[in-house]
C-alpha cells in the first residue's frame, strides 16, 4: 500500500474520531484524535496496517496533558503519531497493552511520571521511580518542585 | 505442584544502561515465571533536557549510555533537524556514519566477549576485547577520545576528520579483520557453542513484532526492520551493505547477526572513508523554531528514538528519549519461561543488555536452605559447557 | 600497619558497583581487566561478591533506588573496606546534579578514600588511582 493509500484509507475509516491531520513532511504525520477512539485507530494502524509501535510520548501542555503514539510503517517509512489530548481533570485513557504487548511499560512509564490513568492495564504499578516516591508528585509534569527536604543541589563550593 | 523456588537476579548491572533486577521463579531446573524491575539507573535525563539550550543537548543525551554514548545523540540531532526539515552537509552526513559504525564494532565485540565468558570460554572473552582496544584507538585517533567522543551537534558535526590520520585508521581497521575471522570461525564452528546455544531462548516472529522487539534481537527472529534500511539517513543510502537477518531467534542466531554485522559495518565504514567527500561539516544553524521533531537511528542495540518539541526558544519544552532496551527486556517473559536455569544468563545476555548483573545472582531456596552465588550460576552455566564438550569433542 | 590492611594491599580485590552510571566508567573498569591493561598483574581482581572484596569500586549519580542498595552493602562488606569514586557523577553528580532522582552526592553517603575524575576516565587513570589509594593507605598506617 501506498502511502496516500494509507492516510486515505485512514481518513475515510476514521471521519468521525479524527480532529486533525497534520502531514508535515513525506516522512511524518501527526494526527489527533479523540481519546475515547484510540484503541480503534491503534489497533487499525498496529495490526492492519502491520505498523511497529515505537513508543508512546506524554507530555504536560499546560492546559492539557498530551500523549503521541509513534507507530513506523517501514514499507513505506512513513511515521504516524497519534496525538491525544487529555483535560487536567480527567486523565484517564483507554490503555493500549491488552492490545499489542509493547504498549505495557511505556503506559507504566507515564503512569508514574505523568499522572495519566490507563484504563485496563493489566499491571500498572510503579516502573521507574522508588517505592518512596510521595504519592501525587509527578516529575514530568510542569509545576513539579523539589519535595525533599534533604537533597542538596549545590556543589559545596 | 513441584516446589518452586524464587531466584532473584540483581538489582545491580554495572554494565547496562537499564539496571533491572529479575526475580526468576523456577521448578527445579524449569524457569516458570519472571519479573523484571527497572529504575536503579533513573536519573531523570528527560527532565534535565528540558533545562538545556539546543546545543548542549547532545552532551547530556551523550551520557544516557556509555556503549550507545554516538547513537543518542545521532538520534537527538537529527530529531532537531527534523523540526525545520534542516539539511545537513554532505561530509558531515559520511562522518556521523563513519562514528556510528566504529561504535557498532566496538559495541558488538564487547557483546561477544561477555556472552563468551558466561558460556565458560575466557578466552573469546580476552580475545574480543582485545579487539575491541584497536576499534577504541581508531576513536581516540579520529574523535580525540575512547568514549563519549561530543562529535555530534545538530546541523553537522563538531569536528572534521584530518586526512593526515586516515592511513592509521585504516591500517588498524584493516589489521582486526584477520583476528576477527578467526574468532568468527572459532565461535560459529564450535560444537560444544552450537549445543549450548541452538534452539536456547527462541523468539518468535510473532512475538517480536508483538513485543515491538528492535535490532539484532528481532532480526534474529526473521523481522526484517533495520532503521538504516527502511528510513536511510546520514550516508546509510550511499553505501553498499546488506542487512543481517536470520530465522531461529534462539540465543545462536542472535550470536550470529551480531558477528556478521560486525563485518558489515567495517565494510561501511571502509567505505565512508574511501568515498568521503570535501566541503563543509556544519549547516550554521542560527535558530529552530516551533514545531516537533522526531528522530530514530539504528544503534548496536535496536531503534534510539527521541521526539523533541520546540517552542521557538532556546531551550524544548518535551524531550522524549526511548533507548532499545526498554523495547527488547519485556521479550524476557517470552524467551526465558521452560528454559532451564543454567541456561538463564546466556539467555538474559542474549539481547545484549550488559550482563554484569549476572555476576550478582544470588540463588535462593524458599526455604531459605540453599544458596547459591553468581560464580555458581556461571559455574552452573560453565559446568553444563563442559559436559556437552566431553561430549562432542 | 596491622596484619589485615597489609594483607589487603598485596592483592586489592575490586568490587565494582554502579549506582545509575551511564555505564561508561563500567566498561572502563571491566577493560581494565583485558589483555592491554590487564590489572591482575599486580594482584588486583574482579570479586564476584563483596563479601571477597577489599576495595569498592563505585561510578554513577547515586540515585535514589540505588543509594538504599549502596548503603546495605557497604554494610555488609568486611572492615577494613577501601571506597574509590569513579568517574564525575560520582564525584558531584555532574550534570544530574538538578536530577529529581538524583538526591546526595556519593560522599554525603558513605566515605569516600579515593576521587578519580574524569567522563569517563581512561583505564591509566583508575590504575593510577587505585595505585595512589594503596600509597594512602600505606604512608598512614606507617605513622
Amino acid at each position: 500500500m501506498r502511502r496516500e493509500e494509507v492516510l486515505k484509507n485512514i481518513k475515510g475509516k476514521f471521519k468521525g474520531d479524527i480532529i486533525e491531520l497534520f502531514d508535515k513532511s513525506s516522512k511524518r504525520v501527526y494526527i489527533e484524535i479523540k481519546p475515547q477512539s484510540l484503541v480503534k485507530v491503534a489497533t487499525y494502524i498496529f495490526k492492519d496496517l502491520k505498523a511497529r509501535f515505537n513508543i508512546a510520548s506524554g507530555m504536560d501542555a499546560r492546559l492539557h496533558i498530551e500523549i503521541l503514539y509513534h507507530f513506523t510503517i517501514e514499507p513505506i517509512n512513513l511515521l504516524i503519531s497519534l496525538r491525544v489530548k487529555l483535560p487536567k481533570d480527567k486523565l484517564e485513557i483507554d490503555s493500549l497493552a491488552p492490545v499489542f504487548e509493547a504498549a505495557n511499560w511505556i503506559e507504566r512509564e507515564m503512569h508514574e511520571l505523568l499522572g495519566i490513568n490507563f484504563k485496563g492495564h493489566p499491571n500498572l504499578k510503579k516502573l521507574l521511580l522508588p517505592d518512596e516516591w510521595p504519592e501525587g508528585v509527578y516529575p514530568l509534569r510542569a509545576e513539579y518542585k523539589e519535595w525533599d527536604k534533604n537533597a542538596i543541589r549545590d556543589r559545596g563550593l | 505442584m513441584a516446589k518452586r523456588t524464587i531466584v532473584p537476579i540483581g538489582p545491580y548491572h554495572p554494565l547496562q544502561e537499564e539496571p533491572e533486577f529479575f526475580t526468576l521463579t523456577i521448578e527445579g531446573e524449569k524457569v516458570v515465571d519472571i519479573d523484571v524491575q527497572v529504575g536503579y539507573n533513573h536519573r531523570g535525563i528527560e527532565k534535565i533536557s528540558e533545562m538545556k539550550t539546543f546545543d548542549q543537548i547532545p552532551f547530556v543525551v551523550e551520557r544516557i549510555c556509555g556503549i550507545c554514548s554516538t547513537s543518542h545523540p545521532f538520534a537527538c540531532v537529527q530529531a532537531i533537524e527534523d523540526i525545520n526539515d534542516i539539511e545537513v552537509p554532505e561530509r558531515a552526513k559520511y562522518i556521523r556514519t563513519i562514528v556510528g559504525e566504529g561504535e557498532r564494532i566496538h559495541s558488538h565485540l564487547l557483546w561477544l566477549g561477555l556472552a563468551g565468558h558466561f558460556l565458560g570460554y575466557n578466552t573469546v572473552y580476552m580475545w574480543a576485547w582485545k579487539l575491541r582496544e584497536e576499534i577504541l584507538d581508531v576513536m581516540e585517533i579520529l574523535y580525540g577520545n575512547r568514549n563519549n567522543y561530543a562529535m555530534f551537534k545538530p546541523g553537522g558535526v563538531r569536528r572534521d576528520i584530518k586526512d593526515e590520520d586516515i592511513p592509521d585508521v585504516l591500517k588498524k581497521i584493516n589489521s582486526i579483520i584477520p583476528t576477527l575471522e578467526m574468532l568468527k570461525k572459532a565461535v560459529m564452528d564450535d560444537p560444544v557453542l552450537h549445543a549450548r546455544t541452538k534452539g536456547v531462548g527462541i523468539l518468535t516472529k510473532e512475538e517480536a513484532i508483538n513485543y515491538s522487539a528492535l535490532g539484532p534481537t528481532s532480526r534474529a527472529s526473521g523481522v526484517t526492520k533495520d532503521v538504516r534500511k527502511d528510513a536511510p539517513y546520514a550516508a546509510y543510502d550511499k553505501v553498499a551493505w546488506d542487512m543481517i537477518v536470520t530465522q531461529n531467534g534462539d540465543v545462536f542466531d542472535k550470536a550470529v547477526v551480531r558477528v556478521l554485522e560486525t563485518f558489515e559495518s567495517i565494510n561501511i565504514m571502509k567505505q565512508c572513508i574511501f568515498n568521503l567527500p570535501e566541503g563543509e561539516v556544519d549547516a550554521n544553524i542560527k535558530s529552530i523554531s516551533a514545531g516537533e521533531g522526531i528522530g530514530t537511528h539504528e544503534a548496536p542495540r535496536g531503534e534510539v528514538f527521541h521526539y523533541i518539541r520546540s517552542d521557538g526558544t532556546n531551550t524544548p519544552i518535551r524531550h522524549k528519549v526511548r533507548a532499545p532496551t526498554f523495547m527488547n527486556l519485556p521479550t524476557y517473559k517470552a524467551t526465558i519461561i521452560g528454559e532451564t536455569i543454567a541456561d538463564a544468563s546466556i539467555i538474559l545476555a542474549a539481547i545484549d543488555p550488559c550482563y554484569c548483573c549476572t555476576e550478582r545472582m544470588a540463588v535462593r531456596d524458599t526455604k531459605g536452605k540453599k544458596l547459591y552465588g553468581g560464580e555458581e550460576l556461571i559455574r552452573l552455566s560453565q559446568e553444563k559447557t563442559e559436559k556437552l564438550r566431553a561430549k562432542y569433542v | 600497619m596491622s596484619f589485615k590492611l597489609k594483607a589487603l594491599l598485596k592483592s586489592p580485590w575490586v568490587f565494582h558497583l554502579s549506582t545509575g552510571s551511564c555505564n561508561n566508567c563500567d566498561i572502563e573498569i571491566l577493560d581494565c581487566l583485558t589483555p592491554r591493561f590487564d590489572i591482575e598483574r599486580f594482584g588486583m581482581l574482579l570479586a564476584p561478591s563483596i563479601k571477597h572484596a577489599d576495595v569498592l569500586l563505585i561510578t554513577g549519580s547515586c540515585n535514589r533506588k540505588s543509594a538504599t542498595r549502596l548503603k546495605r552493602l557497604y554494610e555488609q562488606a568486611p572492615k577494613p573496606i577501601l571506597v574509590v569514586a569513579i568517574g564525575e557523577c560520582s564525584l558531584s553528580r555532574g550534570m544530574f546534579i538538578h536530577s529529581y532522582n538524583c538526591p546526595l552526592p556519593l560522599d554525603k553517603i558513605i566515605p569516600v578514600d579515593v576521587y578519580i575524575p574524569g567522563c569517563p576516565p581512561k583505564p591509566e587513570a583508575i590504575i593510577a588511582g587505585v595505585v595512589k589509594l594503596i600509597g594512602k593507605v600505606k604512608s598512614k598506617t606507617k605513622k
